[in-house]
């Protein structure tokens, strides 16, 4: 990579990570604590759901974020051209 | 010989001749091996022993316990957020870029990127946190043995000491990686069968994450009657300000914790290294999402056979953990925990909160919610018996990762780096082993003579990582003019700050407030920003580093082989 692909590059990893952090602190921060009172008069499947956010909700995000994040950076390598092979070992 | 101990005792028996048959059939003869099992494990099977690795007693033993019965329901949810939150953290700050540096230990990093001083604290730091939170593992395997073995508390933290340095000396970080995944399928079983059967029992619905909302409104109304606050009602212990604090403190704390990190060095490749954060969050989310309906589901049993019922009428399960005093009365005004008793002799024993007119009499451990799950639920005496093993599974499985931590610490960062960097592989692997056995002593005795219960010392870890790792890591990667000098200050006054306000607000030690009534286990929050601006403002007045220093940083900032690191991994100095 050039250093202006670099540039692009890291630029795009960095927005990705900023929207999956914001949406990390959303459910979690916010809807499983911050916001829980409001939440909490809604009711569904029996859980409010304040209440499901903090302690099923939020875990389940968690694990679609990384989800997307991985998904994603396994394009924006490929686009980059610095995908990896499986067997690629660099260790000392 | 009960029913219930023939059946653990296999389950145990069998449990621990497979791992010890994987750690045979993985025994290395060299240092890669035995850090990092040579980078070479898969990511699902990385995934896996990460879970294993991180759900530890704490998890498996106490987890629903605290959710249920530590507050009123809600207040648990800061565990439940923060051991799951940080992995996200993980996965996309630290685990991709630690894996292209591509070195042994959290130590190798810091030492690498800033100096040899800042390798040092960060040795000591990385010792100190595993300690702590390796004494909660062997604490719990006591638990396990003394209960469903009917042995005592040394014998059992004995046998477990003899298991784990079987597997962890010989077969190092390759040994207990194959060990872990076998251990996670062991632990993930025996917490989803009987959570899986007693929500089909009591709802009709056979997935626990979901029947656990049928029962929500009946657990409310019974806590309404016997005056505690309502199980979903928020910040009725903990205030909204404190439930951010502890949650915050247990997120960057789990990405700050030296033996989750060091996983990712295991790992094929960057590419491997991400993929293993994503299994290891999926395989931990299905008992994380598993425990708090565990915990809303026995707890609505509880009250409804104890509270209520004359002692003579108590189901068995009751009286068994009562005759071992993990069901004992109210506190004594000496801190001493008497034998339950009908104090004022209404015929039938009561279960109250705060708000009620009538005094409690009892009070249920938090360690005994899961293991005794299956027996409240009625479910047979092999399910109680896998639920043993699976216990066992948890402790030995994070004890393991936290010993090897402990170990390369002392061989690599300490003998090699400091000691004698001439040393062989094979001297370097006999130190290795050496260190290994002598912190597995030590941890028994930690075991032995445990210095609280088993989830508040482990919290307190969290709370030293938050404060002295995930700072200077973060901005290593994410900012080249980071300095070595402003690290080390960062760590230090981090680490130190964070310490003294523990060792300041701990019941057993100070019992002070606090300031603004921050409990400790929060205050790795605090330590972590002190930690944060201390890094950023000694490395904005001093020196750069060096070009390339610089050139490095950018270059583990994508995937693929570069020059720099390859040349940095082979042992160029970089200054």
């Amino acid at each position: 990579m050039d250093d202006n692909a670099r540039r692009e590059y890291w630029r795009k990893n960095l927005t990705l990570m900023a929207v999956l952090l914001v949406i990390w602190a959303l459910v979690s921060f916010g809807a499983g604590i911050l916001f829980v009172d409001a939440l909490n008069e809604v009711t569904f499947l029996g859980f409010p759901l304040g209440f499901w956010f903090a302690q099923q909700g939020s875990i389940i995000v968690f694990v679609i974020l990384i989800a997307v994040y991985v998904w994603r950076m396994d394009r924006l390598d490929a686009e980059y051209g610095v995908e990896e092979y499986e067997g690629e070992v660099h260790h000392s | 010989m009960s029913d219930i101990q023939t059946w653990t005792l296999v389950f145990v028996v069998l449990t621990f001749s497979l791992y010890i048959y994987i750690a045979y059939r993985s025994r290395v003869s060299d240092t890669a091996g035995f850090y990092v099992a040579g980078g070479g494990i898969p990511a699902p099977a990385n995934g896996a022993a990460i879970a294993a690795d991180w759900m530890s007693a704490a998890s498996f033993i106490s987890l629903a316990g605290i959710v249920a019965f530590a507050g009123n329901g809600y207040a648990g949810s800061v565990y439940l957020m923060g051991w799951t939150g940080g992995y996200v953290l993980l996965a996309l700050l630290l685990a991709p870029y630690l894996r292209k540096f591509g070195k042994y230990t959290i130590p190798d990093f810091v030492g690498d990127r800033y100096n040899e001083t800042a390798r040092l604290v960060a040795v000591v730091a990385a010792i100190v946190v595993s300690f702590v939170y390796v004494a909660g593992q062997m604490a719990g395997v006591g638990v396990v043995f003394t209960r469903f073995l009917n042995v005592n508390t040394t014998t059992g933290v004995v046998i477990g000491m003899a298991i784990v340095f079987f597997y962890a000396v010989l077969g190092g970080m390759k040994g207990i990686t194959w060990t872990q995944v076998t251990q996670y399928s062991v632990l993930i079983v025996a917490y989803l069968i009987p959570a899986v059967a007693v929500s089909q029992k009591v709802t009709g619905v056979p997935l626990p994450q979901i029947g656990f909302g049928r029962i929500l409104e009946e657990l409310n109304a019974l806590q309404t009657d016997l005056g505690i606050a309502q199980y979903t009602e928020a910040f009725t212990q903990t205030s909204r300000a404190n439930m951010v604090l502890i949650t915050a403190a247990l997120m960057f704390g789990t990405a700050g914790l030296p033996h989750v990190i060091v996983r990712f060095y295991t790992a094929k490749s960057v590419r491997a290294a991400r993929f293993s954060a994503l299994w290891a969050l999926f395989f931990i989310a299905l008992l994380y999402t598993t425990a708090p309906s565990v915990a809303a589901f026995s707890k609505l049993q509880i009250f409804k056979d104890v509270s209520g019922t004359s002692l003579a009428d108590m189901p068995s399960w009751f009286t068994t953990w009562a005759s071992v005093g993990l069901i004992t009365g109210p506190a004594a005004a000496d801190g001493t925990m008497p034998a339950v008793a009908d104090l004022n002799g209404n015929g039938v024993i009561d279960i109250t909160g705060a708000a009620s007119d009538v005094a409690n009499e009892v009070t249920i451990n938090n360690d005994i919610i899961v293991l005794a799950s299956p027996e409240i639920g009625g479910l047979p005496a092999p399910i109680v018996g896998l639920v043993a093993a699976g216990a066992l599974a948890a402790a030995l499985s994070t004890a393991s990762g936290l010993l090897l931590v402990i170990s390369s610490s002392v061989a690599n960062d300490v003998y090699y780096k400091k000691i004698n960097p001439r040393a062989s592989e094979k001297q370097q692997l006999l130190v290795g082993r050496v260190a290994m056995a002598a912190a597995i002593v030590v941890a028994g005795y930690l075991g032995i003579n445990p210095p609280g219960f088993v989830a508040q010392v482990v919290a307190l870890a969290f709370g030293l990582a938050a404060a002295s790792f995930f700072p200077i890591l973060v901005l290593g990667i994410f900012w080249k003019r980071c300095t070595a000098k402003g690290a080390m200050w960062g760590m230090i006054v981090g680490l130190l700050t964070t310490m003294a306000y523990m060792l300041w607000t701990i019941d057993i030690y100070g019992n002070s407030e606090g300031i603004w009534g921050i409990p400790e286990t929060g205050f790795g929050t605090v330590g972590m920003v002190i930690n944060f601006v201390v890094t950023v403002l000694v490395s904005l007045v001093t020196e750069k580093p060096s070009p390339q220093m610089q050139e490095l940083v950018e270059e583990i900032r994508y995937p693929g082989r570069t020059a720099l690191v390859a040349a940095h991994a082979e042992g160029t100095d970089l200054g």
